[in-house]
């Protein structure tokens, strides 16, 4: 089979069983991205297919050898670290870091969501967004963190959605509804 | 311990009155620093144990059985050798490990599967060329299981109790007259609090990657104390502990549930072995649930005498909590309790009562984490009933010294966590009357609860290399899970050494290198640590020496030492190289004072009123640990903590079928731990601390400080924003619904 | 998960003549892998429709939308067209599973997703879903999820769908092809089943009956639209109760009132007794509390899920306040 990973190609055997997780863990050397449940209930396999966030232990590789897949090496190295990930180690956005690429991968495919318009559970008027802190926290909330590092990972979504100086990324002007 | 020409050993029978860390130049120590390993764990470069591929590695996956006690008849492996992929069914009914191993231990932990104590327990494991080959055929193997009736009921057998030996703590302690005193005292409280099973779900399953070399075993693993489980293993197999060597570089979160070894690490052993291939054996989340350790259920009787003044003149705090048979590990649920507050009466129990379930034992702050539930919310009850304020009840309650050991407190600063807590929370704010404050749908609601951990250390040591050009490494089996040692062994070299994190390496989680007590029991940093001090003192010394000067009067900094006003390299100074070890180990000092940690929680929730669900809105913790290593790894560690409390408070609760002992939740979708969504922005506030009774730098462990207390600050909120007090944890909204006004 | 063999389909009549018997077709694949891999479901076959054309969202002239059944969760959630005339649907979909699952599953896939019930996804349990005639472990076991309405002594799941709720209070139609090449438009009221003593079988679809396309009428001139749905944790749970409403008043009076219920039965549950006691009167406590009679009557706990039973009439009632701007 054939695939297109991080820009790169890869050619692999993987079993018709493969997830596209396992095809990266096993077959490729590229186990940046987590397997924490193997059942799409943790987020830890999070990737951008065709830039969309997708659990990748629920989708087999044999269905994305068309795809543009993206992991967390894709994402950038520790000499050259994507601004998500840099504002993850600024604001500590992790402790033991098994979540991490999945988080980070999720945050970026997120922020591209935002942008195309898309509302979300905590959005109160669907065709106008406010971006504050409860539309992160439920547009992540697909992504367990057990150390619990979600008040950081919030902060470190923050700080690179007010630097993008997108429009669509910036928050609420009125702070935002309580307990809902 | 190493016998090393140059160690420096400290047993702490003494208080150290002064820190190098308080004379160093380099100011790194404290400092909010990004973690050491933080650009490899942002970008996938960290690797966990699983990821490790290794010529020739074949695919190991677990099989539990589908029956809750029995005798295994038969595994009839020929039912699946033939499936493509498959290479081979493996077990060893003696060797294999039935209860996971217990934090510490160095012996092997209950072994032989053959007899079925629980449903999931592990009783083979399937190898493949491939995960897929070989979890089909785990899936499909036919294991035969002679059933037997099992103690699945915990309220069908909590009569049937037992006094375990002591473990922590003593199973039964009393002072005075409890009984006495209920009688006498113009106001009693006695309550019941239930809490359920938990499980720790650290984000990486348990994982071991097994290989032999010449009659040495290397597991590539996910543990919290190499050193201990390296034994544990070893004595497990039957082998020497030195031809077991167990390397955890990083471990995707551990919470207990990787302190001691389990039913995966000996099975790929094994099978390694058996194979003459290496083995990788990761567990499959659900026999995480099944298969390693839960945190025990627990019901938990508070009783309270007092004066119409508040103060208690007896406590008493009884527990029944659960284990398997044959194994004495119990929930400490009494460990705050001991000496939080004054009360001269007192009584301290726990009671096993023996259940066919899996195995109890550690999870994140054993006792505290589910002992202070009931202490704090039992307070609040108490505060209630008399009027007098949550805080002020707990002043009223201070203890000048230990109440049960009558020794002073090392430190203590629980009433300015409280006030400090307090005024930053907008407690004034609060109306005692539940009930009163609404938001919409939404009843609002402000609570609080006091934290203590209890601090200590265990023997620790750790090599400190300084090369000629004037690098430092760590060396040490003691881990990083999640907690910050990699940054925080780097900050406490880089004080003494005079260097920053960029001249430092630190090499952690290989069991040959110098033992450690490994990550737990919040002991890590601070034993860890102060053996990194102890080398880097040693090493002071010697730089010191060839100074020709006393230590006292030398400056490291930026890689010069400086002495009566010359200035040289250090590296210089280092020559072909500097080594030495620290070693650490508890000594007198643990029993002249009573070392905790402390803190204090604020939270307020909504209670929906139509439908009971229950939101964290704002959330503020302060504590006192002494030194804080670093700022922002030891506050990430508090947001942890109390995430877990907010759980414990909420969501959190495995579920066993009475019928069975099948654990019904045992995944991530229905073992609810807490989202992104179910937690606010959380406050985290340290209080300025020295502690020379604990270690050399000053410190306490933080840790699991943050769950002691904190579910029980959202019950108390609960209380206050609905009026409903339950005592059945967690605090789902069908507990609520019933209490609620019709809608 | 046992191995299968696996097939791209061209073309919607290429798929459907080569789903035989023991074949599945898979399309985002969130729910079918994750049975596969713990063997609930054991297909020979995975025929791949990902591909296929049937991702379109198109406006019909009788004002009404057809959604194709591989049109992403997410995508359908966030189109304009939906969120002004079906907002049910656009708020249903978003209080589902997560992001990441939302991207993947597809309308059709969503409708047809399994039940939750821990005894189903465990094989050594008895599950007359599973194995018909083995027994069903949640009577008498821990049921807190599953169902208060339509169960029988054979199977007590729910349908964990939100998607599908929303749907049958807009009276959905889902348009099929079957094996012989005939389309089919199936009412969502007469789509899925009862369990009875049948619970195996969760919806009328013929062996290789391929669901192509969903049917939403115009939408209702002038209505209100909610979704409530009330879970154990803030997100990424499935319901415990849920509630679709789309309401018009006229006049201080309930002019139309649809509603549709989750989390309570083995299907999206509709009654029309419970819109009868609504339609035609002014909103108050007494026409909402009949309301919740007539969708309780029949409301039967197993033990550990009767909280349910009034967590719906609240639900409903504090629903229908709003809806009727009460």
């Amino acid at each position: 089979m054939h695939f297109t990973i991080n820009g790169q190609s890869y050619e692999a055997e993987p079993d018709i069983r493969t997830s596209v997780l396992d095809l990266c863990r096993e077959h490729l050397g590229l186990t940046g991205s987590k397997k924490g449940c193997d059942h799409g209930q943790c987020g830890a396999c999070t990737v951008l297919i065709n830039g969309r966030r997708v659990n990748s232990c629920l989708t087999l590789a044999v269905m994305h050898q068309d795809d543009e897949i993206v992991t967390i090496e894709g994402l950038g190295s520790p000499e050259d670290l994507h601004p998500m990930q840099a504002a993850f180690v600024a604001h500590d956005g992790y402790q033991c870091g098994y979540c991490t690429p999945g988080q980070i991968c999720s945050a970026v495919g997120m922020l591209d969501e935002v942008k195309k318009g898309w509302p979300s559970h905590a959005s109160a008027d669907l065709t106008d967004v406010s971006f504050d802190n409860s539309e992160i926290s439920e547009r992540m909330s697909g992504n367990l963190c057990r150390c619990s590092a979600y008040p950081n990972i919030v902060d470190a979504i923050r700080e690179v959605a007010d630097q993008s100086g997108d429009e669509a990324l910036k928050p609420a002007r009125q702070p935002a509804e309580a307990g809902a | 311990m190493f016998g090393m020409g140059n160690t420096n050993s400290l047993k702490m029978d003494e208080p150290q009155p002064t820190s190098l860390l308080d004379t160093g130049a380099q100011q790194v120590i404290g400092k909010p620093l990004d973690r050491y390993e933080g650009p490899k764990k942002v970008s996938g470069r960290a690797m966990y144990s699983a990821e490790y591929r290794l010529a020739n590695m074949a695919y190991g996956v677990l099989v539990g059985v589908g029956t809750g006690a029995g005798k295994v008849r038969h595994i009839d492996a020929d039912a699946v050798k033939s499936l493509p992929g498959v290479i081979d069914v493996v077990t060893d009914f003696k060797h294999f490990i039935r209860n996971s191993g217990q934090g510490g231990e160095t012996k092997a932990p209950t072994t032989g599967v053959e007899e079925v104590a629980y449903f999931g327990q592990v009783v083979a494991i399937v190898l493949g060329e491939s995960y897929e080959a070989a979890r089909d055929a785990a899936l499909q193997l036919p294991v035969d299981v002679e059933p037997a009736e099992g103690r699945w009921d915990f309220e069908k057998h909590k009569h049937e109790t037992e006094e375990p030996p002591a473990n922590n703590i003593p199973a039964h302690q009393s002072k005075g007259d409890l009984d006495g005193a209920m009688a006498e005292a113009p106001v009693t409280l006695d309550v019941t609090y239930t809490t359920p099973s938990q499980n720790s779900a650290a984000m990486e399953p348990h994982a071991s990657v097994a290989y032999w070399d010449e009659g040495k075993l290397t597991i590539l693993g996910s543990y919290q104390i190499p050193s201990k489980d390296a034994q544990q293993l070893a004595d497990a197999l039957g082998v020497r502990s030195s031809h077991v060597r167990i390397i955890s570089e990083y471990v995707g979160g551990g919470f207990g549930s990787k302190l001691g070894i389990s039913p995966e690490s000996a099975a790929a052993a094994i099978a390694s072995k058996q194979l003459g291939r290496p083995v990788k054996a990761v567990m499959l989340r659900q026999q995480v649930f099944d298969a390693t350790v839960r945190r025990s259920n627990t019901e938990q009787r508070i009783r309270f005498a007092a004066g119409s003044d508040g103060r208690l003149t007896g406590i008493g705090h009884e527990t029944l909590c659960a284990n398997l048979p044959n194994e004495d590990f119990f929930e400490p649920t009494g460990i705050g309790t001991q000496s939080l507050y004054a009360g001269e009466n007192r009584l301290i129990t726990h009671d096993l009562v023996r259940m066919n379930l899996t195995l109890c034992g550690s999870m994140r702050a054993p006792g505290e984490a589910v002992g202070m539930i009931a202490l704090e919310c039992a307070m609040d009850e108490l505060a209630e009933k008399l009027e007098i304020d949550p805080i002020e009840l707990r002043r009223r309650n201070e203890p000048e010294r230990d109440p049960m050991k009558d020794v002073p407190f090392s430190t203590r600063q629980l009433i300015g966590c409280m006030e400090e807590g307090a005024e930053r929370f907008g407690w004034n704010k609060r109306n005692p009357t539940p009930g009163q404050v609404r938001d919409g749908e939404w009843l609002i609601g402000m609570g609080m609860a006091a934290a203590t951990r209890s601090n200590l250390i265990q023997n620790d040591s750790a090599k400190v290399t300084l090369d000629a050009a004037g690098h430092a490494t760590i060396e040490t089996a003691m881990t990083d899970i999640g907690t910050g040692t990699y940054t925080v062994l780097a900050q406490v070299a880089g004080e003494l050494l005079g260097l920053n994190a960029d001249q430092i390496t630190v090499k952690l989680g290989n069991s040959d290198a110098p033992p450690s007590a490994g990550s737990g029991g919040s002991w890590g940093a601070c034993g860890s640590g102060s053996s990194v001090y102890l080398a880097c003192q040693r090493i002071r010394e010697e730089l010191a020496k060839k100074l020709g000067v006393d230590p006292d009067a030398m400056t490291l900094k930026d890689g010069q030492a400086i002495a009566e006003n010359r200035t040289t390299r250090i590296a210089e100074l280092a020559g072909e190289g500097i080594e030495a070890m620290g070693e650490i180990s508890p000594g007198k000092q643990k029993d002249a004072v009573t070392q905790c940690s402390y803190g204090a929680h604020f939270c307020e929730v909504g209670v929906n009123r139509v439908t009971g669900e229950v939101r964290v809105r704002r959330y503020l913790g302060v504590f006192s640990a002494g030194r804080i290593l670093n700022l922002k790894t030891a506050r990430s560690q508090c947001l942890g903590a109390i995430t877990f409390g907010i759980g414990s408070a909420l969501t959190e609760e495995l579920v066993h079928d009475t019928r069975n002992g099948k654990a019904v939740n045992h995944d991530l979708a229905e073992y609810h731990v807490p989202v992104n969504a179910d937690v606010p922005q959380i406050e985290v506030h340290f209080l300025e601390e020295r502690d020379i009774h604990t270690n050399p730098l000053h410190a306490k462990g933080i840790g699991e400080l943050g769950i002691s207390g904190a579910p029980a600050a959202v019950a108390n909120a609960i209380h206050n924003a609905c009026g409903v007090r339950i005592r059945d944890f967690p605090l789902t909204l069908d507990k609520i619904l019933g209490a609620l006004p019709a809608v | 998960m046992k191995t299968f063999t696996y097939e791209r389909a061209g073309s919607v009549d290429e798929a459907v003549r080569d789903s035989s018997a023991g074949g599945r077709y898979i399309a985002g694949g969130t729910n079918l892998l994750d049975l596969m891999k713990l063997q609930v479901e054991t297909p020979d076959k995975l025929v791949d429709i990902s591909r296929l054309p049937l991702d379109r969202i198109e406006e019909r002239e009788d004002g009404g939308l057809t959604i194709g059944a591989l049109v992403p969760n997410s995508d359908l959630a966030a189109d304009p067209r939906v969120i002004a005339g079906y907002e049910v649907l656009s708020r249903a979909l978003l209080a589902g599973a997560s992001g990441q699952l939302r991207n993947k599953a597809s309308t059709g896939g969503n409708l047809l997703q399994r039940t939750r019930c821990y005894y189903f996804y465990d094989t050594a349990m008895a599950c007359n879903k599973r194995e018909p005639g083995s027994g069903c472990s949640a009577i008498g076991g821990f049921n807190r999820i599953h169902a208060i309405l339509g169960a029988s002594e054979h199977c007590i799941a729910t349908h964990p769908s939100d998607m599908a709720v929303a749907m049958r209070a807009l009276d959905a139609v889902i348009i099929t092809q079957k094996a012989d090449g005939d389309k089919r438009r199936i009412s969502i009221h007469d789509f899925y089943r009862l369990p009875g003593d049948t619970p195996q079988i969760e919806n009328v679809l013929e062996p290789g009956e391929l669901i192509t396309h969903v049917e939403l009428p115009a939408p209702v001139e002038g209505a209100r639209h909610l979704y409530r749905k009330v879970r154990d944790r803030a997100s990424y749970a499935f319901a415990l109760v849920s509630v679709a409403g789309v309401v018009r008043m006229d006049g201080g009076m309930i002019a139309s009132a649809a509603l549709a219920f989750g989390g309570v039965a083995h299907m999206p549950w509709r009654n029309p007794a419970v819109e009868a006691a609504l339609v035609g009167k002014a909103p108050s406590a007494q026409a909402f509390e009949a309301a919740a009679d007539a969708l309780l009557a029949d409301a039967k706990g197993y033990g550990s899920n009767d909280f349910k039973i009034p967590l719906a009439r609240r639900t409903l009632i504090a629903s229908l306040r709003e809806l009727t701007g009460e």
